[in-house]
């Protein structure tokens, strides 16, 4: 989970990372009392979880409480990049005498962490790494040793720091390392880290990801997730403890292992380039278990989405024999019917695997009118983006 | 002869006696794996009666290696206690440790992975977030279903567990040496490259089916990989086309994060390396089908 802004910044603050004095409002009116406490100029800075706000016109400089509560209006409501800016940050002002980069990250191919570090702060660190890499510093780190004093000289040297902040950016690695894993973060992310006309080093932004893995120790980052930007569907779906993600198409789709699903999406698209361009609606692992109970609490979050048009329900019994997920399929839509819901859209059910025919024969005894079988995946999805595309 | 797992492996279960534990040590004693013991210390010194076979309960993996021999951990534990269950596993230096466990934090699974290098790597880890490894017909140590294939000449390697049957079931006519689910988080302990050396190397093995999915760039490597090192055929699949940036698709691993991690650019990289990549698994089923009747040198 990627945190916003300020939410990354009261991480930094209390884990003794250096920040600027900052408040976060969602009215422009709001922004008149922030300023006021951060003594008048202020700097308000679109809250958005996507790079690149600067050059949005999501930054801007305050001159005084009224000033911030002007540029507060214009900066709430933006469009950055497909993100809508409800949230800004009104920051005390810095003097910047220098901008720094550092972040530590998880590198995956390695399997251990990497300190990044580099004198050119400010700008896009991919766009340094790829102009100019002898100017960012890597550095690995033991996921047990960790930073200490010595570590964090080492990234310092590293990244060539002029001698005069060599102590303060330091104290900041270190400091930074211990959000980093106190947090179980997998990334964390100062730039630009500044040093100020007087001689400070200051994090004057900051970007913070989440490993939801972690959640079991860490109570209290729940409360950090954005409920408004979730999707409807998406936020239904977690409630019942489904793993869903809401996409753009009109074919439904569910099944089980995410590995199987994913390959399931891209079938269903390739079949949709022959039958009116129709895409996947969604991404749904149901899991190994493929139980009556999760089958039908999958198909009402998908039938409850407006966009789907028809449903491919994709189901290898491996653990699970596909008589029982047949069982299941047929469980699930006398439940959904039930419960009063009105089930209208044609279901596209591929079964495949242990006992895969007594699976079909259920299914087929079943003969429920809008349940039909194909024996294979590819066509399956044939069929599946065929429906839908005759809606 | 298989890798990393054979007939003469011997088992044991840490998580035997919790449910997933209990369900699928059953179905691994089923499958004809040698399953020595399980591993509570709350409960050694007592068996469990699966259908039959007793199985003894150990206090620590150091008790069950000493009195059983073992070879082969696998690990049901929780998520909250898996990283001490590993790091008992590797200070035991068992040879293989196989982490079925989902959900493990990263950092957890960053720190026995160091864990592991500081004791000079004696154990091999597989996993986490996997379904395990199976050698047909010899011994099963995961919850891959032993039924759905038979033993054979192909190699697999694979980041999704029902990926991994699907091929299974499809190529079950000619059957597999080893299947590898090596899991779809973003720090394992075994990779693409390690099991497609392993593959190179054994002598039952003819052809490799090669799974990935996006995230990360382990594909892009393993491409380079069999570029300068395997002379066996590679069919390859790529899962995750339509996946959106941003986005983890059910796996933690699988994420496109900016332009990294696309299955475009690892389907790229993959033909580039000479490996032909199905646009479906039926398709790659069918090109490894293809591969093999030609014979070693199509």
């Amino acid at each position: 989970m990627d945190l916003f802004e300020y939410q990354a910044r009261d991480l930094f603050a209390k884990h003794g990372v250096p920040v600027l004095a900052g408040e976060v409002v969602d009215t422009p009116e709001a922004a008149r009392g922030a300023a006021e406490r951060l003594g008048g100029r202020a700097v308000v800075k679109a809250q958005v979880k996507i790079g690149g706000r600067g050059k949005a016109g999501g930054v801007k400089l305050a001159a005084d409480p009224d000033d911030a509560v002007a540029k507060a209006g214009q900066i709430l409501g933006m469009d950055i990049k497909g993100h809508e800016v409800r949230k800004v940050m009104l920051a005390q002002t810095a003097d910047i005498a220098e901008e720094y980069y550092v972040s530590y990250l998880l590198d995956r191919a390695n399997r251990t962490f990497l300190a990044m570090a580099s004198v050119e702060g400010g700008m896009d660190i991919e766009q340094v790494a790829a102009t100019k890499p002898e100017a960012l510093a890597k550095i690995p780190v033991d996921a047990i040793q960790g930073v200490d004093k010595d570590k964090a000289r080492e990234i310092v040297a590293a990244a060539e720091f002029p001698q005069d902040v060599a102590d303060q950016i330091a104290d900041v690695l270190v400091t930074l390392w211990k959000a980093f894993v106190a947090e179980d973060a997998l990334l964390v992310e100062v730039n630009p880290l500044i040093k100020s006309g007087d001689g400070r080093v200051i994090a004057l932004d900051a970007k913070v990801s989440l490993d939801a893995n972690a959640d079991f120790r860490q109570p209290d980052h729940a409360a950090l997730e954005d409920k408004a930007a979730a999707d409807p569907l998406e936020a239904a779906a977690k409630a019942k403890g489904l793993n869903y993600v809401k996409l753009d198409g009109e074919v439904g789709i569910i099944g089980n292992g995410a590995g199987l699903v994913m390959s399931t999406l891209d079938v269903v698209a390739y079949a949709g380039e022959r039958h009116g361009s129709v895409k996947p609606a969604n991404f749904l692992d149901i899991g190994g278990g493929a139980s009556a109970e999760v089958m039908a609490n999958g198909l009402e979050i998908i039938l409850g989405d407006p966009s789907v048009k028809s449903v491919f329900v994709n189901v290898f019994g491996g653990i699970t024999a596909c008589d029982a997920v047949a069982n299941g399929i047929v469980k699930a839509l006398e439940l959904l019917k039930s419960k009063g819901e009105d089930v209208t859209k044609p279901l596209v059910v591929r079964l495949d695997g242990n006992n895969a025919e007594e699976g079909r024969r259920i299914l087929t005894e079943a003969n429920h009118p809008l349940v039909e079988q194909v024996d294979t995946m590819d066509g399956a999805a044939e069929r599946a983006a065929e429906l839908a595309a005759a809606k | 002869m298989a890798i990393f797992l054979t007939k003469e492996s011997k088992v044991i279960v840490q998580g035997m006696t919790g449910s997933e534990g209990t369900k699928h040590t059953r179905r691994m004693l089923a499958s004809g794996t040698n399953v020595v013991g399980g591993v509570n210390p709350r409960k050694a010194g007592t068996t469990v009666d699966f259908d039959g076979t007793e199985v003894p309960v150990f206090g620590s993996v150091k008790e069950a290696m000493e009195a059983t021999g073992a070879d082969t951990t696998v690990i049901f534990v929780p998520p909250k206690f898996a990283r001490d269950a590993v790091i008992e596993a590797i200070d035991a230096e068992i040879g293989l440790a196989v982490v079925i466990t989902e959900g493990i934090a990263v950092h957890d699974t960053a720190a026995f992975w160091a864990h592991a290098g500081a004791k000079g790597n004696r154990t091999r880890i597989i996993g986490p977030n996997c379904p395990g490894l199976i050698s047909p017909g010899q011994s099963n140590a995961g919850i891959i279903p032993a039924d759905i294939t038979s033993s054979g000449r192909i190699g697999l390697v694979s980041k999704s567990g029902t990926l991994t049957y699907q091929l299974m079931y499809e190529l079950r006519d000619l059957g597999f040496s080893t299947a590898v689910g090596i899991g779809g988080d973003p720090v394992i302990g075994t990779t693409h490259i390690d099991c497609l050396k392993a593959f190179e190397e054994d002598p039952d093995t003819d052809l490799i089916v090669m799974i990935g999915e996006i995230g990360g760039d382990a594909e892009e490597r393993a491409a380079a990989f069999i570029k300068e090192n395997v002379t066996k055929p590679v069919v390859g699949y790529v899962a995750g086309f339509t996946a959106p940036e941003g986005k983890t698709m059910g796996h933690a691993g699988a994420i496109v994060s900016g332009s990294s991690g696309t299955a475009q650019a690892k389907k790229e990289a993959l033909e580039a390396a000479g490996v032909q990549v199905g646009k479906t698994p039926s398709e790659t089923a069918r090109l490894a089908r293809a591969k093999l009747a030609g014979g070693a040198g199509a």
